[in-house]
């Protein structure tokens, strides 16, 4: 059974890279490039799959999955600017993509504290930057 | 290819063990093992597999889906207190998962590998939200993860 559970986030951030010169950042990134950043309202999904235990009925104890990626995700990511308040962004750009990768890192660092045993297992993390821009991560 | 068809339907339900007390039932299910019930407005999102009829240019007649869903999950599950009025309930936890399952198991033997087929069409999925922000995908017990 797949278990999808939605969270929402807001953030700002800043595509910018200092392999880059201005000019290569601008025809790279955009607007993304701005110097003082820019927001969006992000939707998470996360995926999480396993057996449907006989007595429960449940493949997944949601509160436990909402405290973790709340502690490990919301906590750190919501009404922050990424580039400064987040020490992975120190030295990776915060597009969709590595911010997808730092919380499936951040995730799966507690995942088997919270989850002790096999199941559940987490599948994946999908996230929607705006309504046209969705990326997905399959773990 | 994939075709999918939506439906909902509003139901009340416990989640709540018997063996269990109050207490740790809580612990498990939160707010809904409320002992007087609650309800969803669930939205089911059935996805048949199989290949376009070359003469009709269809995977199956979407209208016939439709009233398959109505007459096997919507017409039993509308409006009703799941626990009390939809047998597996009385047995089994009402959890997003279970429901799912039930539903799978009530349109799967109306499809391809079932004994009541009637075409080349498979059930791929069964996605079942409780909410807005909580859904599960059932494929069947074949696809099912084992413990």
């Amino acid at each position: 059974m797949r278990v999808t559970r939605r969270y929402r986030f807001a953030a700002s951030h800043r595509l910018n890279s200092p392999t880059f010169s201005a000019d290569e950042n601008r025809a790279l990134y955009g607007k993304c490039s701005n110097p003082y950043g820019h927001g969006h309202d992000y939707i998470l999904d996360v995926m999480a799959e396993g057996p449907v235990d006989n007595a429960s009925g449940q493949a997944i104890h949601i509160p436990t999955l909402d405290r973790l990626v709340r502690e490990q995700v919301l906590n750190d990511f919501d009404h922050r600017y990424m580039n400064a308040d987040l020490p992975e962004f120190q030295s990776l750009v915060p597009t969709s993509e590595n911010i997808m990768r730092v919380i499936e890192d951040r995730l799966a660092a507690r995942w088997p504290e919270a989850f002790p045993g096999s199941w559940p297992r987490l599948k994946g993390i999908r996230l929607r930057e705006t309504k046209r821009n969705v990326f997905e991560l399959r773990s | 290819m994939l075709i999918t068809r939506r439906a909902d339907f509003s139901a009340s339900h416990i989640c709540a063990q018997p063996v269990l007390t109050p207490e740790q039932n809580a612990a498990l299910y939160g707010p809904a093992s409320n002992p007087s019930g609650h309800g969803h407005n669930y939205v089911l999102e059935v996805t048949l597999e199989g290949d376009p009829d070359p003469v009709t240019g269809m995977v199956f007649d979407l209208k016939k889906l439709k009233d398959l869903i109505q007459q096997t999950v919507i017409d039993p599950m509308d409006h009703r207190f799941l626990n009390y009025e939809v047998p597996p309930f009385d047995k089994i936890v009402p959890t997003t998962e279970n429901v799912a399952a039930e539903i799978w198991r009530r349109l799967e033997p109306h499809f391809a590998s079932g004994p009541a087929r009637s075409n080349n069409v498979r059930l791929h999925n069964v996605r079942l939200y409780e909410t807005d922000d909580l859904y599960v995908d059932y494929a069947g017990a074949d696809a099912e993860v084992r413990g």
